[in-house]
């Protein structure tokens, strides 16, 4: 790349992606199981079935956890637009900043606002109520959601705004058309999905990890968690297939406004029609070549034109230093779409196993359950690392270059702080890992709601003291 | 629309500045109690302490993120002018923040596998780091940064200097002080006892950090001489001082009377004095010593927008906030919710 000789831009940049990309699997856990959350208390308020309040505590302890790893690398990420991109935020902060203050104040403060009661408040503002602030925490999630990727979309498309000629600040003009920019109804749907669809994979895979636990020790398998797991092949059968349409759609989307980032993922060097689509392949930024090339013959064109004769874009139309780095997203975007089509797969033979009635009873599917736990998150990732890396090298598309958008930071503080922050966070949330998985690998309580008559005590004891008292019998482990 | 540009930053100033005072009231406390972990050894009473905040600390930290995403959107050259600034004690206080921040969760969940330990000094050093870079942080915007072209042009320690320490220390005795009257409000029997010791210590520490930083401030640079010395402005800004002093009457009184929420509301009294006479002295600056609120704000169009949005959702915010802890109000006691 044209900036490789400048180190503190490359830390900049690497610290950036570290720092969000450990963040952003909180932020799609929490509106995946806040959503989960909701459906589960209303279920049971609905239908009054033990079964869902027990659902409900188990996860609710999950949540307390992901949420407020959440919160913490999240507050990094809004003081480090300033630390690393600090020109970037003068010159689009009458923008991104401003969506940055609407998500927190529609959003941030609705979920931590409702996450005490919904913690510890069930008893003491009675079960409508609690539902209600249930509801407040999974909506807060999708607000947050709606507002960031609209700021990151105006990056990826930007709109609805003008350039002021003596300071390069980028000034609004039109809010509707800088919120409503082109790419963001795509990339909102995506992601949403992909949120959903990360959490149904970890749901079913602790679901099958208990029914293969049960298996392996000649007992049946409880009720919550043969629910938890039929409820995650059902959202996991419905949304993959939703989420292959709506990717096929975001592409249809980027290749009409950003047809480099659609060639450097392709790998393609020469615009042309009948494109066959490369399997795999290894793309040369020197050589404009990709080696080792497999393809398939038309596919390129019907994929992204959904003909056999459309024109596919190759890298060579647009000037080199206008680029992204081909070989990292030529990657990431097949990974992307391989775990994709797996995850549609596992939807599939669900519905078969469920049709057959075998669904709570192949061992063989529960372990395919359980290793696609972190298909969803994975899949996440490299969608983000696709998406974000073919923007380089812009962070403003097209206007606004990430060599000119970098903060005047020292390198050494720089490279103090990359080294700080790799510590702190594979200490800490390698430790809340350790913790989540920890707590998925006991099983869920049944009549968890018989023992003491007091919500909130429970949960608090459960929160409190998981490993020392065992809530069912209120004696110590 | 002249009239527009003018107004419209000193209306985000305001806002900014209610912001921060809400978040260091909120996060003040808890932040404290982190910090009295270090006094407090019992486990059992160690649990009280954070039991008390922990329905509420998620919503506290929030007023940070809207502290600094204000800064981005209507502030945006005070936001990319300070942050490179203090990028060492921003990124340090950050990093204190997110132990501080699971250790809430994580000291109770690896109770029993020895690890706790570990996460309870989490809870404690975090809490103080980040009081004390809080406090160095606004020490080294009230002394000024370099600034050429309108991005900052020092050196990573700049602002690092015995004014922005003693402010670290300051701060940090203050939330401690915070932490130690809400634990007085909301908590009985041994532990209200103990906080009640505490937080006299606490007090004549702050007290003597209050006069120190006011005394050297106006030496800092000449306008903030002025600002405090001359007539008539020293007609409008004596009561902070004296009002102070009020309060430190207030609070002894309090303490010895054994009132329960009185020396948590001096203290609260006494940040809020602080916070606005250090606003009175930077006024009209927003990066000391050169660039003005005016110089640092974005496009009208952007803070209108922005201020439209606030006025909706700020009195909603205040109102479920207020809510919430009124739901979780009253003592807590050790027999509540874990045993």
């Amino acid at each position: 790349m044209q900036y490789a000789h400048d180190p503190a831009l490359i830390l900049a940049r690497f610290q950036f992606a570290f720092t969000v990309g450990v963040h952003i699997i909180f932020p799609a856990f929490s509106i995946g199981l806040a959503a989960y959350l909701a459906v589960l208390e209303g279920l049971w308020l609905r239908t009054g079935r033990p079964v869902f309040l027990d659902l409900y505590r188990y996860w609710i302890k999950v949540f307390s956890i992901v949420f407020g790893m959440g919160v913490v690398s999240g507050l990094v990420m809004s003081y480090e637009f300033g630390t690393n991109w600090s020109i970037f935020s003068k010159k689009a902060g009458p923008i991104t900043g401003v969506l940055l203050s609407y998500e927190v104040m529609t959003a941030f403060f609705l979920e931590a606002g409702f996450l005490g009661v919904m913690l510890f408040g069930m008893n003491k503002v009675g079960r409508k109520l609690h539902f209600a602030a249930t509801c407040c925490v999974s909506v807060g999630t999708l607000i947050s959601m709606t507002w960031i990727l609209s700021s990151n979309s105006w990056m990826q498309t930007p709109r609805g705004y003008t350039i002021d000629p003596a300071t390069g600040r980028f000034m609004p003009a039109d809010w509707l058309a800088i919120i409503f920019n082109p790419s963001f109804p795509f990339r909102l749907v995506h992601m949403g999905l992909a949120a959903f669809l990360s959490v149904a994979f970890i749901v079913g895979a602790t679901g099958a990890w208990h029914m293969l636990k049960a298996r392996k020790a000649g007992k049946i398998s409880s009720e919550p968690v043969r629910v938890m797991f039929s409820m995650a092949m059902w959202m996991t059968a419905i949304v993959a297939p939703l989420q292959i349409l709506a990717g096929d759609a975001h592409g249809l989307n980027t290749l009409r406004y950003q047809p480099v980032k659609i060639a450097a993922m392709e790998g393609d060097w020469v615009s042309e029609d009948h494109a066959p689509e490369l399997l795999f392949g290894i793309p040369n930024m020197k050589t404009e070549h990709t080696d080792y090339a497999i393809r398939l013959p038309l596919a390129g064109s019907l994929i992204l034109t959904h003909s056999l004769n459309g024109k596919v874009p190759g890298m060579k139309d647009f000037p080199r230093d206008q680029r992204p780095p081909s070989p990292v997203i030529f990657f990431s975007f097949r990974i992307m779409v391989a775990l994709g089509m797996l995850m549609m797969l596992v939807g599939l033979w669900s519905l078969w196993l469920r049709r057959n009635s075998t669904l709570f009873t192949s061992p063989v599917f529960h372990r395919v359950a359980l290793c696609m736990a972190p298909a969803g998150f994975l899949a996440l990732l490299c969608g983000w690392i696709t998406t974000e890396v073919g923007r380089q090298p812009w962070t403003v598309y097209g206007l606004l270059r990430t060599s000119d958008s970098v903060s005047p930071v020292a390198l050494s503080s720089m490279a103090f702080s990359m080294t700080a922050f790799v510590v702190v966070y594979v200490l800490v949330f390698g430790s809340g890992m350790g913790i989540l998985v920890r707590m998925l690998g006991r099983a869920p309580q049944e009549g968890e709601h018989d023992t003491p008559p007091d919500h909130a005590t429970e949960i608090l004891a459960a929160r409190m003291h998981p490993g020392v008292i065992d809530p069912s019998t209120g004696k110590g482990a | 629309m002249m009239d527009f540009a003018y107004w419209l930053p000193i209306v985000w100033a305001v806002i900014l500045v209610a912001a921060i005072s809400i978040y260091v009231i909120l996060d003040g406390f808890d932040l404290g109690i982190g910090m009295l972990f270090a006094l407090e050894r019992h486990p059992d009473r160690r649990d009280v302490m954070v039991n008390t905040i922990a329905p509420v600390w998620d919503g506290n930290e929030t007023w940070m993120v809207l502290g600094g995403a204000v800064l981005y959107g209507v502030f945006p050259g005070a936001y990319a002018t300070l942050l490179p600034a203090f990028y060492l004690p921003i990124v340090l206080m950050l990093l204190a923040l997110i132990f501080r921040g699971v250790a809430f969760e994580f000291r109770v969940m690896t109770r029993g596998t020895g690890r706790e330990g570990m996460w309870n000094v989490g809870f404690m050093a975090g809490s103080a780091i980040a009081a004390f870079c809080q406090g160095a942080i606004l020490g080294g915007v009230v002394q000024g940064i370099k600034v050429v072209d309108g991005a900052f042009a020092g050196g990573p320690l700049d602002w690092l200097t015995p004014f922005s320490i003693l402010c670290g220390l300051s701060v940090m005795c203050g939330y401690a002080l915070l932490g130690a009257t809400w634990l007085i409000w909301r908590t009985t029997g041994v532990l209200e006892e103990s906080c009640r010791r505490w937080a006299a210590r606490l007090a004549v520490g702050l007290f003597i950090g209050i006069v120190a930083v006011s005394f050297w401030t106006p030496l800092l640079h000449a306008p903030y001489l002025r600002r405090w010395t001359d007539w008539p402005n020293i007609a409008f800004v004596a009561p902070v001082p004296v009002l102070v002093v009020v309060l430190a009457v207030l609070f002894v009184m309090g303490l010895r009377r054994g009132h329960s929420k009185g020396p948590f509301l001096c203290a609260l009294g006494w940040f809020f004095l602080c916070l606005s006479g250090l606003g009175i002295t930077v006024w009209p600056y927003a990066v000391p010593p050169g660039l003005t609120l005016w110089d640092v704000s974005s496009p009208p169009s952007s803070q209108f927008f922005q201020l439209i949005g606030t006025a909706i959702m700020l009195p909603i915010i205040l109102t479920y906030t207020i809510y919430s802890y009124h739901v979780f109000r009253g003592k807590v006691t050790e027999t509540d919710g874990y045993h």
